[in-house]
Formats: C-alpha cells, structure tokens, sequence
C-alpha cells in the first residue's frame, strides 16, 4: 500500500503548482539528453541540476534518499562486472580478471547519468497526481489506451495484490507450506493463473461500470491547470538545459 | 412523455455463449413511482438480468425498452445509461478514480457538465449522504460500507431516473446496512433493488418480485411467523 502512495505529489511549490503537461514537456525534454550524453562533465552538470530541480520542489531529501538507495541497488552491478570487463588502462587485478581505468569511468558515468535521470523524473512526474496524470498525457496527444492502462494499472494494482493475498492465506490455511518439489511449482502456477482471470473479470466489471456511468473514452479532471506564463518558462528551462548538456558533451568530444 | 413505462423487457432470453440459456423468455416493466425488489437463489439470472437491462449484453431474442426507445446504437445506449443509476454488487468495480471527489464527478462530467457544476454536483450529493469529510480520501482505503456509500453517491450524482441496486447488502455491518436503508428509503426515485435480503426489500421497496430459473414472476407471500430472540438477533440471518 506504501507504494501507491504519492508522497511527492502533494508539495507546494512552483514546480508543483505549473501544468503537468509542463511537467512531462520539460522531463523529456531534460531526461532523453541526460541518457544520451557519455562524457564524464556532462553527467555531472546533469546530476547537479536535476538535485537543483529537487531544491525548487521543495522535496524531502530522506525520501529521495530513500528512492536512490533502492535504484543503486542495481547500479552496484555495474561497479562488479564493468570495471572487468571494458579494455584499458589496467589499474588492479584479480587473478585472471583485470580491473581497467575505462572500467571505472563507465561505471561512473552510469550512475551519474542514472541518478540525474531517475531524481529529474521523480521532480517533475512524481510531483503530478495520478488523478491529473491520465488528462495530461491525454492532452499531450499519448494514445488513449496508454493514458487508461496507466491509470487503472495505478488503481487496480492494489486490488490484485488483495486478491492474490487472499489466495495465498487461502492456500495456507489448508496447510500450504512452499517447498523445492513440484507441488509447490503447480500450485504457484494455478495461483498466477487464478490472478489473471480474476483480473480478466474483474476488468470487465470496471468496463461494465463505467459504462453505465457514461463513460466514452475521454478522461476529464476536476483540476484546472492553465497553462501560464511560469509553465512556458519551465518547458524554456527545459530546452535550455536539455542543449546547455547536448553542447558540452559534444564541445568535449570536439565536434562543436 | 406520458407517465408509461421507464423500463420494459419483453420476453427476454439470454444464453451465454456455448452454455445453458440462463433467461428463458424474462418479462419485466418498472414504471414511474414503481419501487421493486426482486429475490431469487443464486444462478436463478438476476446479475444477467440487469446487464442485459443496461444493455451490457445484447439478448438473444426479445426486446429492450428503456424510457420509450429500444437502444440500438452505443450513443443510444449510453445516453439511456445515462438516466439510470446501477449500483454494482461490487464497490471496487464501481470505484476507480484516485480521490472520493473524483468518482463521484466522473457520472457528471461524463454527461457533459462542466468542471464546476459537476464539482458543485458532487459535492451536493456528498453532502446530501453525510460524506462530505470522505472527498480527499482515497476509495481503496475506504471499509466497505462506505465504499458502498460512496459507490451510491457516485451514481445519484448523475440524477437519475431510475435506480438500479445489485445486492446492496452484501458484506456490510448492521449499522452500515441501516444507514443505507435509510438513505434509499429517503430516496423517491423509482427503483429496483436485487438481493437475498428480504428484510431489506421489505423496507425499502413496495413489491417484491421474484426470479427463478430465468422467469420472473410475482413475488407470493408465504405465511410464516417470526418470533425469536437471540444474540446479535439484529444481524441479518436465515433459519433453516
């Protein structure tokens, strides 16, 4: 349940009172530069001022904490098999295994890279409710199957989770101990099974439901966002940076 | 409009496909002022009656009316939806939005009101059922009575011509039974409500109906006595 809360969603800041189509502009317009930089400066001028986003959030710093911790759970990996694995300037070896100077920049560079990304998405997505989320993108011209399976994946996630919850108290109630043996892989497999076709009904039922409410594929929202002057500044904020990291990444690299 | 018939079904059968018909030739008309309860055991059709009512299955023969016309096109049928209330049996079927506030404006945005009179709409009804503290509050969090209420209020936020109630009853707590029927008794829109419950029916609708092997028929009155006392005598229960 705690991790359908949206903790990030509720501030009051500048960040959080522009548009969400604002929002999404500027997180694209930030996010798909940062991924696609590789020179070290770079990623720091982009984790730099993806932390700055966060300070004009006004967003809990133990909470992002938290949320890098879990993203560079993963990127730990790396610092294990890149280091080994790139050629270079060998630094330190391991029996047979070669740690390189190559190695250890692209580890570093990954993560810088990671970290700004996933902290500018948290700033400016994880600020817009749910509720505001599916209008948006809507508005922004996304498909709307896109919008809807977004928003009722958000919804209804719980609801499954509830359910397999349920079955699994079910099953141990009758003495269900989980085991390495074929029992165990059978009943697991009739319990997935059992969670798609209930999820399958209960889609339906929503569907029905909805219908009978008049639903006609358009999402409305009771927020009124218009768009203002700040939101343009955003989204030209967005731009700026998004060149400012392109033009020093190549400048770098000695194309510009 | 004459004061004719809001809802008639004639002679209505439904199979579901490679199955046994579970409608066999369904009569049925709710007219302005009708409050009517329907009972029946389980399988006896009544979930698939209402569904093929709403025009969320299509009959395999016979004929649906709803306020005059026969719903032929989607438009058509949704804007006949439109006038009718359905109270799922299920609130978490009903209730998809992120906040109470939300759910209960999405009936009236949906037939055309603008931001502020469905928030105004909303926020009436809400208030109308004593819910006015629940609208921030997220509807997955919320106990099952007052998903139950909120589902309802979702639905009378749309005004309503009709109202259509699935087993209103099932799973809620004697208070939160008892809240409901008072709420719906209050109401004076014309409606159909299904359920076991008869004690509720009888409270809350002015003939009963009853379904059995896919007909519906005239309810008949069994005489019985009634004259126990036990503990928690007050919850709802059968006797053998």
């Amino acid at each position: 349940m705690t991790s359908l809360a949206e903790p990030f969603a509720t501030g009051n800041s500048f960040i959080h009172r522009s548009d969400p189509r604002a929002r999404i502009a500027c997180a694209v317009l930030l996010t798909v530069p940062m991924a696609l930089v590789d020179t070290q400066l770079t990623a720091w001028t982009a984790l730099v001022f993806s932390l700055v986003l966060t300070v004009l959030a006004l967003l809990d710093p133990i909470e992002i904490f938290r949320r890098l911790l879990v993203v560079n759970l993963f990127i730990v990996f790396l610092w294990f098999f890149l280091p080994f694995s790139s050629p270079g300037i060998p630094i330190f070896s391991i029996g047979s295994l070669t740690a390189t100077k190559q190695g250890f920049q692209l580890a570093l560079l990954l993560t810088l890279k990671s970290n700004a990304v996933v902290i500018t998405l948290m700033t400016l997505l994880g600020t817009i409710r749910m509720q505001d989320m599916g209008p948006a993108m809507q508005a922004m011209g996304v498909p709307p199957k896109l919008c809807h399976l977004l928003l009722f994946t958000y919804r209804y996630i719980f609801v499954i989770r509830q359910e397999y919850e349920v079955m699994i108290r079910a099953m141990q109630a009758r003495g269900f101990a989980p085991a390495n043996n074929i029992h165990t892989y059978r009943s697991y497999a009739w319990l997935v099974g059992m969670l798609l076709v209930r999820s399958w009904d209960r889609a339906e039922r929503v569907n029905s439901a909805m219908l009978c409410r008049g639903f006609s594929g358009k999402l409305y929202t009771l927020s009124r966002h218009r768009f203002k002057f700040s939101d343009m500044i955003l989204i030209s904020a967005g731009v700026l940076l998004g060149s400012i990291f392109v033009f020093i990444d190549l400048h770098i690299k000695g194309i510009i | 409009m004459t004061h004719g018939n809001l809802i008639n079904l004639h002679d209505v059968y439904y199979a579901y496909p490679h199955e046994a018909p579970v409608l066999n030739g369904v009569n049925f008309c709710l007219a302005g002022g009708d409050s009517l309860g329907l009972m029946g055991p389980n399988g006896a059709g009544k979930t698939t009656f209402l569904h093929v009512l709403m025009g969320l299955l299509k009959p395999t023969q016979g004929t649906v009316e709803l306020f005059g016309i026969k719903p032929n096109t989607p438009e058509e049928l949704r804007k006949a939806r439109l006038q009718i209330g359905f109270l799922f049996q299920n609130s978490d079927d009903q209730l998809f939005s992120p906040t109470v506030l939300d759910d209960v404006a999405f009936g009236p945005l949906n037939q055309g009101l603008s931001r502020e009179q469905a928030l105004e709409r909303a926020r009436t009804t809400l208030q109308t059922l004593g819910l006015e503290s629940f609208e921030p509050r997220v509807p997955y969090r919320l106990s099952g009575g007052e998903k139950k209420l909120v589902a309802l209020a979702t639905i009378l936020a749309m005004e309503p011509k009709v109202l259509i109630l699935d087993e209103p009853t099932t799973g809620l707590s004697p208070e939160a039974r008892k809240r409901l029927m008072t709420i719906i008794n209050d109401l004076d829109t014309p409606r159909l409500v299904v359920s076991h419950d008869a004690d509720f029916l009888s409270h809350t609708t002015d003939s009963i109906l009853a379904m059995r092997n896919g007909v519906i028929r005239p309810g008949q009155l069994k005489p019985h006595t009634h004259m126990h006392v036990h503990a928690e005598g007050d919850i709802p229960h059968e006797h053998g």
